[in-house]
């Protein structure tokens, strides 16, 4: 029966993007926009309540012993299909969260509704990067890398100048592109790794340890300084922790002010919506807006699948580079498109 | 599960005798029942009440197989004792119980006496006699024809018992929600077996009384449904200690309908409690008795947050007396607000954006306000260059406007900003 509510709950199936505020934790936004939708979804007229025939015994006559019985029958509502007796229609709607975001930093949150929950899934085993927009302060040094932190440390920090910084940066780059080839499963003798390397599409195939794939300084105004992050399997915790190491190697220390996602994977800042857009009214054009998005993640990440499947029938790690490095023509099409969209978006992401 | 055939007809003959218990005049004689156990009150209702009694030669009828044949014998024998329509009462609930365990006696020894051979399983209908259902018969004999209920004795919802309870029908005309009532553990057990004319009735008249609109008698039962079991001698005992401490009617119906449980605390709680805030808060009696009406959940719950609150703002926060006065007189909800949050709020108030005591005092609205509002706006303000909160500067910002007004005035007559800037602001906190 295609109820109002049925109709409203099938444009809710997808993935969005909220911006999520600091200081609040992941959870609290998932259930706000859950109670937000169901609030909506039950607003709907429920279905029309069942009717139920009475008959009632009326005396005819005043006296009891005429022993007439009239019988009136009447069709009423059943009160058992009363609002306030079977409650709103729906008590649950499938609100998932896709990568997390600690309380103290903010940006995109990638959300799921209903059958879209299934995408995320994909998302996270697709190796998506994130840029992150991390604030650091120098001069102090806390004990959970946070200017709100207890302060273990103070030091001075006239010595540091944005060439240091830079210099740095690049070895901190350094490191992680070595555990990108090493983790990407590349044969680094050969063509292939050398040009998915100069495209910057080095990836890791599994799990691995956190790994920035870019890395640069935004802004340098000492004390406070901006650096903006590529990376890949990463915490929050470790992006501030990643600052305070920043600092050492700089001979000061560093805390950090503010951590802001800015992108995750195909999602972008100027999809997310801000906490007073989080209503069936803005979301379900949000939802629609990024189907693409959400259907290239499903197909990335099948397309994935079927070719680690193709290679654990055969010889492992060979044909596991060679599989990845093809560009063009022996398998399906679809690994020509893949690489290519995968190329444009990480043109843009970079 | 495979019947044999004199069972069957045992079971058809006993299951005609149980009867909806439809006018009980005395409660049940078993005591608390654990589960929702039906009954219900119909005064007017007596459509099928018309139970036959328990006849003494039940087995006799053993051999009667069918419904209908049965009864047209039956009220034969019924006519030579007539019986009105509402004579049964008290009958009916032992009968009911006695016919319920009856059968299954007859059952257990009808199977114990026959034992089933395994080539007679099945019930050889045609052997039975049944009456055809396009027998004719009579009007009398038509609306005797009693049918067995279909009430759980035991469930989980009230939507079982909805439609022939007639306090569970009045209860849904006022609008109370039933399906939150049922999720609350006994409530339901307890609105099934309370009488509509006995206990609610005279219950709502006391509100009406009292000058509660009928519109909130709903809700005031769905949060409140155990002001139906206080003694009206209580009720009517606390209502005149209210006014004793003058306050009017009307400001005793608004605190009934914000506070639905006001009336089940005693009078000694309460003068506690107005005790405690006289002593505490120093007010004069007219401003406490304003407090008191516009915040009625101060008298319900524990004192002891507000206890805490009041030394939070008196040692942490530095406010002074007649300060904590002022506030608590322009916004009650301080009193019983979050400790964290208020703090968290302050604190960013004096410390971030600078605001001295008298002027958040001037302004407690800003207590009341979500932190997450004041700091995005805040933010906005200072990043505008526009976050001036001293009353002396030109352009300055007051800290009502600041939370009370919605986000479109705000930017339009506050940041002088679009709403659309505000938004991307707000995606770069």
């Amino acid at each position: 029966m295609a109820t109002q509510a049925a109709r409203l709950l099938r444009k809710l199936d997808g993935l969005f993007a909220v911006y999520k505020p600091p200081g609040v934790h992941w959870k609290l936004v998932r259930d706000t926009v859950e109670s937000n939708l169901l609030r909506a979804v039950n607003s709907s007229p429920p279905a029309a309540p069942r009717f139920q025939v009475h008959f009632q015994l009326l005396s005819s006559g005043e006296s009891s012993s005429s022993r007439e019985l009239t019988v009136t029958a009447t069709r009423l509502p059943a009160l058992a299909d009363h609002p306030l007796v079977t409650g709103p229609q729906f008590h649950k709607i499938r609100v998932g969260v896709g990568h997390r975001l600690d309380a103290f930093s903010s940006g995109v949150l990638v959300l799921g509704l209903g059958n879209g929950n299934t995408a995320l899934e994909s998302l996270y085993r697709s190796h998506v990067t994130r840029a992150y927009t991390l604030e650091g302060e120098f001069g102090m040094a806390t004990d959970d890398f946070t200017h709100s932190g207890r302060v273990i440390e103070r030091t001075t920090y006239g010595h540091v100048t944005q060439d240091k910084l830079e210099r740095v940066l690049a070895m901190v780059q350094g490191a992680n592109q070595k555990a990108l080839i090493t983790y990407s499963r590349v044969n680094l003798h050969s063509q292939e790794a050398y040009d998915l390397a100069v495209k910057g599409m080095l990836r890791p195939q599994d799990k691995s340890p956190p790994i920035l794939t870019g890395l640069r300084c935004l802004c340098f105004d000492p004390p406070h300084f901006t650096l903006e992050v590529q990376c890949v399997n990463e915490t929050q915790w470790y992006l501030r922790k990643l600052l305070h190491e920043v600092g050492l190697e700089l001979r000061t220390t560093a805390v950090c002010t503010k951590v802001r996602r800015t992108r995750d994977g195909p999602f972008k800042m100027e999809d997310a919506l801000t906490h007073n857009h989080w209503t069936a009214d803005d979301i379900i054009p949000a939802v629609t807006h990024l189907r693409h998005a959400t259907r290239k993640i499903r197909k990335n990440y099948s397309y994935k699948q079927a070719v680690s499947q193709l290679d654990s029938s055969a010889k492992a790690q060979s044909r596991t580079s060679t599989a990845h490095l093809e560009n063009v023509s022996e398998e399906k099409d679809g690994s020509h498109s893949l690489y290519s969209e995968m190329s444009a978006d990480s043109k843009q992401w970079r | 599960m495979f019947v044999c055939r004199r069972c069957v007809r045992v079971l058809r003959s006993a299951l005609l005798y149980v009867q909806p218990p439809v006018t009980p005049a005395s409660p049940l004689p078993a005591g608390g029942a654990v589960d929702l156990r039906y009954r219900s009150v119909t005064t007017g209702h007596s459509s099928a009440s018309l139970l036959p009694r328990m006849p003494s030669g039940r087995r006799r009828e053993r051999r009667e197989s069918c419904g209908i044949r049965y009864l047209t014998d039956h009220t034969e024998q019924k006519s030579a004792s007539p019986h009105g329509q509402t004579s049964s009462s008290v009958l009916q609930q032992s009968n009911h119980k006695t016919a319920q365990g009856e059968a299954f006696k007859l059952h257990r020894e009808a199977s114990r006496s026959v034992s089933v051979p395994a080539a007679q399983t099945l019930i050889d209908l045609d052997a039975v006699p049944c009456p055809s259902p396009f027998e004719e018969i009579s009007e009398e004999d038509a609306i005797q024809i009693t049918v067995p209920s279909d009430l759980p004795p035991v469930t989980f919802t009230l939507r079982d018992y909805v439609d022939k309870s007639e306090t569970l029908r009045r209860l849904v005309e006022l609008g109370v929600n039933l399906s939150k009532l049922e999720q609350r553990p006994n409530v339901g057990s307890m609105l099934v077996r309370l009488d509509f004319q006995a206990d609610v009735a005279p219950r709502l008249f006391f509100l009406k009384d009292l000058g509660v609109e009928d519109s909130q008698l709903g809700l005031l039962l769905t949060k409140n449904p155990f002001i139906l079991t206080e003694s009206l001698e209580n009720l009517q005992a606390r209502v005149s200690y209210l006014k004793s401490k003058k306050f009017s009617s009307e400001s005793v119906a608004a605190m009934v309908s914000k506070a639905p449980y006001l009336l089940n605390f005693s009078i000694k709680r309460l003068d506690n409690r107005l005790g405690f805030f006289q002593e505490q808060l120093g007010l004069s009696a007219q401003k406490l008795r304003d407090v008191v009406t516009r915040l009625p959940r101060s008298l319900c719950g524990s004192l002891e947050p507000i206890k805490e609150n009041l030394k939070v703002y008196e040692l942490e926060f530095g406010f002074r007396k007649n300060e904590i006065q002022h506030i608590v007189t322009k916004v009650p909800k301080v009193l019983t607000a979050n400790k964290r949050k208020m703090t968290q709020v302050f604190d960013f108030v004096h410390n971030v954006m600078g605001v001295p005591h008298s002027l958040i005092a001037n302004f407690p609205q800003v207590l009341n306000a979500k932190f997450l509002r004041i700091r995005e706006r805040h933010l906005f303000l200072e990043y505008l260059g526009r976050a001036h909160y001293d009353p002396a500067h030109p352009n300055y910002v007051s800290l009502e406007r600041l939370v009370s007004l919605p986000d479109e005035t705000f930017c339009s007559e506050v940041a002088l900003a679009s709403l659309d800037d505000f938004e991307r602001f707000q995606k770069t906190l």
